[in-house]
């Protein structure tokens, strides 16, 4: 390669930061704007504010039980699906047992649903029961999809740790139970974080259940109460207030993005596409 | 692949009664596996059943003729909900929010491919500046969608930055009409192309360098290597992205809701409409024949998919191969 051609690599690597970035700098910028500047399309904002920000805590639109609510229903969505999903991905991984492809298969194929074609009928079925306005109604649809995400991700998970593990176990007397117990479980606690990561995001990401089972506002999640968020006049959107929150329900997934991007990227890419 | 040609050759005592072995190791995998089934026969299973059942009825909104009441609950009405879609006077929104659907899914998934598939070539070069990109190429992906939508509202505001940087008179990108479609577009192209992009790159970092260094001493162009070797040999884990790609956005809601809004011609999808009937209207029966179609839209997609272009959704042959 000549000096002329190696700068090529970089830029690529400038328009790509760029291109994932810029829109998430704008809301952060717009966000830090006061609401009188709040059309400025300065890239800095001049002065900083905090105004939106208070505006979002202070006022009494429900935000912050919202955020209460989203860490609730996809934490214990979460908890769920791994309780259930690491024992299948365990054994859809390790042991050998008839219909092992149908059952992989049936899960992947519950993943590609339409989650509307399951909703439908959950509402209807909601109402019946009386369970419109509460969690388990956000919870156990949610389900759906992040059982399969889960159990994707953990089954390539356990397919790549050593054979020899259980074989060791089982020689020192170990049952196939509590090989899994003792010494793969605790092995797997990398990939088992990683999955609850990646199940955490998709469930705090949520929107159509949430929106669809949920009209009450003490109990709805924070995108939803983000998305109806009002302004001082029906035709004011409340931009500012929306950038703030937005940035407020993003901001720990990021983190957790930077914290642990090598984990999350290899738990994305083993564990098939989703 | 050593495991798998040994396996035959090796010595047959070494496993004795392996049929007992298989009994117990049987049940323990159908003890495991159960919880999850279980689960999955009630979120998904019984919606589906329930859906296909519910889009045979329909609530009666005229009263009896006897009492004078409204009739309560929901009546057989055969296969109405399913004709409505195609002739009669709701058949328009539908027949206008299926061609939405096929549309963006057809333009935001080619798009999304080929700029992930240059994200993907672009990283495999980089050897600095790695853990950056890998860094900032998963902030689209965390965003919620919801707040995506909402963020791409502001951006395309009638006084808002996207109009800022394009020249000429202002655009009303968010109202409805044909740059309200090409907005959720750029939405969704954001978000998830920088995904395919990363599939895409673990895809590229298993193909052996040697092949590469064959074909540049055999003198084949940069563009010949491309072809010949890097896209035929990733085409196996594209397929998947772009199967997943598909399905994904032909049941897309929240980017036309939170950005445009629902009721609109121009971004209304399937499931916007089959969710404004369910949740807005309480009219199950249509919404569940809306649903029931877009099921069947979406299984025959990935059967073509999986069948006819041999998409490896399970992984099974890749990993026979390693």
């Amino acid at each position: 390669m000549t000096g002329r051609r190696r700068w090529v690599p970089y830029l690529g690597i400038a328009v790509i930061v760029a291109y994932c970035l810029a829109p998430f700098y704008w809301m952060l910028v717009s966000s830090l704007r006061r609401a009188n500047d709040i059309f400025d399309s300065a890239p800095v904002p001049t002065p900083l504010s905090l105004e939106s920000y208070r505006a979002v805590f202070g006022s009494s639109n429900g935000f912050v039980r919202s955020l209460g609510n989203s860490f609730l229903v996809a934490g214990i969505t979460t908890v769920l699906v791994l309780l259930i999903g690491t024992l299948t991905a365990y054994a859809l991984a390790r042991l050998d047992f008839r219909f092992k492809n149908v059952v992989l298969a049936v899960i992947i194929t519950t993943s590609m649903f339409p989650g509307i074609s399951l909703l439908v009928p959950l509402l209807q079925l909601f109402s019946g029961i009386g369970w419109i306005n509460t969690y388990q109604a956000m919870i156990v649809p949610s389900m759906s999809f992040a059982l399969p995400l889960a159990v994707w991700n953990l089954t390539a998970f356990f397919k790549q740790m050593p054979l020899e593990l259980e074989e060791a176990a089982q020689i020192d007397g170990c049952t196939p139970a509590q090989a899994f117990r003792k010494v793969i479980l605790p092995l797997a606690a990398p990939g088992v974080f990683t999955t609850a990561i990646i199940t955490f995001i998709a469930a705090w990401n949520e929107f159509i259940i949430a929106l669809s089972v949920v009209n009450k506002q003490e109990l709805k999640t924070a995108p939803v109460i983000i998305s109806q968020f009002t302004g001082l006049t029906q035709f004011d959107s409340p931009f500012g207030t929306q950038m703030a929150a937005g940035v407020v329900v993003t901001i720990p997934l990021v983190v957790l993005v930077l914290l642990f991007q090598r984990r999350i990227v290899a738990g994305l890419t083993a564990g098939g596409v989703k | 692949m050593a495991i798998l040609i040994d396996a035959p050759a090796g010595p047959e005592p070494a496993r004795p009664a392996p049929g007992l072995r298989r009994t117990g190791v049987g049940k323990l995998a159908a003890l495991l596996v159960s919880p999850t089934l279980l689960v999955l026969a009630l979120v998904v299973a019984y919606p589906i059943v329930s859906a296909l059942r519910l889009a045979f009825y329909r609530r009666d909104d005229t009263p009896d003729p006897v009492t004078g009441l409204l009739r309560p609950g929901d009546h057989f009405v055969g296969i109405d909900n399913f004709t409505d879609m195609f002739a009669g006077e709701s058949s328009t929104r539908f027949l206008n929010a299926l061609w939405n659907t096929t549309t963006f899914t057809v333009t935001a998934v080619s798009l999304e491919v080929v700029i992930g598939v240059l994200m993907a070539l672009v990283m495999h070069k980089a050897f600095r500046g790695r853990a950056l990109v890998r860094a900032s190429i998963l902030v689209p992906w965390a965003v919620p969608t919801a707040i995506a939508g909402l963020l791409w509202r502001w951006i395309f505001q009638a006084d808002g930055v996207a109009n800022d940087l394009i020249p000429g008179p202002p655009i009303l990108w968010t109202t409805d009409g044909a740059q309200a479609w090409f907005a959720v577009v750029v939405a969704d192209s954001w978000k998830t192309a920088p995904f395919i992009g990363l599939l895409v790159l673990a895809g590229l970092q298993v193909i052996s360098t040697e092949v590469y260094e064959a074909a540049r001493l055999d003198g084949a162009s940069a563009w010949r290597t491309f072809f010949s070797i890097t896209l035929p040999l990733v085409k196996p884990t594209l397929l998947v992205a772009v199967l997943f790609r598909i399905l994904d956005t032909l049941r897309m809601f929240d980017l036309p809701y939170t950005l445009i809004g629902p009721g609109k011609n121009a971004t209304d999808t399937v499931t916007v409409l089959a969710f404004e009937e369910a949740v807005k209207f309480g009219k199950y029966g249509p919404a569940s024949a809306y649903a029931v179609f877009l099921f069947a839209y979406v299984a025959v997609v990935a059967f073509v998919f999986v069948r006819l272009l041999g998409a490896d959704v399970l992984g099974t042959k890749a990993r026979r191969g390693r």
